[in-house]
């Protein structure tokens, strides 16, 4: 028969040597193991002081951008809710009234956003999907809470500071391969949103 | 001259109290960072420097936890195992020999709290009377792991108590034929180590001193996988914390006890050349500390041994403990007794 691994092991219980009955050998063997291994490195990472490297392309918290000019990018498009595998997207949209332009980039923007990152899988999809590059994963981890309702993220918590200095930083996950990326045809938001195509656009509906 | 016989007797009770204490706190912590070495980690290191103050963050979190008396106990008994335990335990300290003898004020002192000329035999008999601690908090605890795991301790040490005594009479014979130990220790000063006669009496003594204090290979006592806790299963705040600690207390005195009988105690080679390099005169006090000295970094050492056994090792299974300490280690022990006493009649020490 055709063996299905090459690290099968054919088990034998035969009787022990002499030297394995009387347990001694091992036991010193097993101890110069157990010694070598007081002088080696030590792989422990002293927490909050000293944190383990993320990967560049680490996925965690998300953040919602403003622009330049500190006005939200987000226009409420549904894309990311629609793009999220876990269904942990959801909003509300609104309209700008007359004088909010320094606040919201677009006619349209989200009132309410919520992410709940309990059902966040952290896959990325959103910020793939997002045509007003206004979501994005960053290194930062969500934070531990006692209840269930404290994971569910608000604006509060997903929108970045309008200060300049304090904006975060996603240069990480917007590499202009990233960008280069996002006019491939083939993906939701161009299809969506293509100037130049004349077939008709898929429509969304739940 | 009773007086100060008795201040000097009393004072070093209490130095001796707060030593194995002191020790047994501390081993509580270098057990944890031996086995995270051991493991490639760092081990406790938040509490103080480099986690110093680690034992008294765990006695105190012990000290304020919810002590529980089960309903359907023996209280009176609840209360006595652990405490019959580490009394024991401490108990043990008393005739070992710390130091060399000093004069002052004319006065020779000992640093033994007292020589009886039947120390091992009372060190046999107070190890054994520990078990008793252990067997009434299992039996007291009316739990069933607790029952068990009381009775596998007990008859571990009863079946290691023989090997280990059949060990010691065998040391006895070679080292002169006195139970004292201060005699035991004082007789290695000028020759060997009795390790050097007795190599296999102390292979045994080894084996048997850690089944005694019932530390990993042979911690079935306390087999969590098995027994829940063990006979401390129903055992909380400090009561339990007098039972971990009281087999610290056991291991640091069975550590003192082997470096006393089997590795010369106080003395070390050359002891002679060095003090009289150092200027130092028979009978001063210098000479008692460097050897305590000596003595705690044998005890030390021991210790540590001990430590890297344990997170060596995994646990014997009850048969395979039974099977060793009655088929091989019993018979080994007589062997080397027959051998001993061959050899003895030969180099004339011993006439019938």
């Amino acid at each position: 028969m055709l063996s299905l691994t090459n690290r099968k092991k054919i088990v034998s219980k035969k009787e022990q040597s002499l030297s394995e009955r009387i347990y001694l050998p091992g036991v010193l063997k097993g101890m110069s193991i157990t010694i070598r291994h007081l002088f080696k490195k030590k792989a422990t990472i002293q927490y909050p002081e000293e944190k383990r490297p993320l990967s560049p392309v680490f996925r965690g918290r998300h953040v919602l951008k403003r622009d330049e000019n500190g006005a939200e990018r987000c226009t409420a498009c549904g894309l990311c809710a629609l793009a999220c595998p876990a269904e942990a997207i959801t909003m509300v949209a609104a309209e700008r009234k007359p004088g909010e332009e320094h606040l919201y980039r677009e006619e349209k923007y989200a009132k309410e956003y919520y992410i709940d990152m309990l059902r966040c899988i952290f896959c990325g999809l959103c910020e793939e999907a997002c045509p007003k590059e206004a979501i994005f994963l960053t290194d930062r981890i969500v934070d531990t809470e006692f209840w269930r309702e404290d994971f569910i993220y608000g604006k509060d918590k997903l929108l970045e500071p309008v200060e300049k200095d304090k904006r975060i930083d996603v240069t990480k996950r917007q590499t202009p391969a990233v960008l280069e990326f996002k006019k491939r045809p083939g993906l939701m938001h161009n299809i969506l949103y293509d100037p130049n195509e004349k077939k008709e656009t898929k429509r969304i509906g739940h | 001259m009773l007086s100060s016989f008795l201040v000097f007797k009393i004072l070093l009770c209490v130095i001796v109290f707060a030593i194995s204490l002191g020790i047994a706190a501390y081993s509580t912590l270098w057990e944890r960072k031996f086995a995270a070495f051991l493991q490639d980690r760092i081990g406790p290191n938040r509490a103080g420097p480099g986690g110093i103050l680690q034992p008294l963050a765990d006695g105190g979190k012990l000290f304020f936890k919810e002590e529980i008396i089960p309903d359907v106990s023996n209280k009176f008994l609840f209360v006595l195992g652990p405490s019959l335990f580490m009394i024991t335990a401490l108990m043990t300290g008393v005739v070992i020999p710390w130091g060399k003898d000093f004069i002052w004020n004319g006065q020779r002192i000992s640093l033994q709290i007292t020589d009886i000329n039947v120390g091992v035999l009372y060190l046999l008999g107070v190890v054994s009377v520990g078990v008793y601690g252990i067997m009434i908090g299992g039996w007291a605890s009316n739990n069933k792991y607790a029952l068990l795991g009381a009775l596998r301790a007990s008859s571990q040490m009863i079946s290691y108590e023989i090997a280990m005594g059949i060990s010691i009479i065998a040391l006895i014979i070679s080292a002169g034929g006195t139970l004292s130990l201060k005699e035991i220790v004082e007789n290695q000063d000028a020759g060997y180590a009795n390790v050097v006669y007795q190599p296999l009496g102390f292979l045994i003594f080894f084996i048997c001193a850690l089944a005694e204090t019932n530390r990993a290979p042979f911690d079935l006592p306390e087999t969590e996988s098995e027994l829940v806790g063990g006979y401390h299963t129903e055992y909380s705040s400090m009561k339990l914390g007098l039972y971990l600690f009281a087999e610290y207390i056991n291991m640091f005195i069975s550590s003192a006890v082997m470096s006393a009988l089997y590795f010369g105690g106080y003395n070390f080679p050359f002891a002679k050349e060095v003090y009289s390099a150092l200027g130092l005169n028979e009978g001063s006090l210098a000479i008692s500390l460097i050897g305590a000295g000596v003595f705690f970094i044998k005890i030390i050492l021991f210790i540590n041994v001990f430590m890297w056994i344990r997170w060596t090792l995994p646990r014997f299974r009850f048969d395979q403990l039974m099977n060793l300490g009655w088929r091989y280690l019993i018979p080994l022990s007589l062997f080397n007794l027959l051998l001993t006493i061959v050899v003895e009649y030969f180099r004339g020490n011993l006439n019938f």
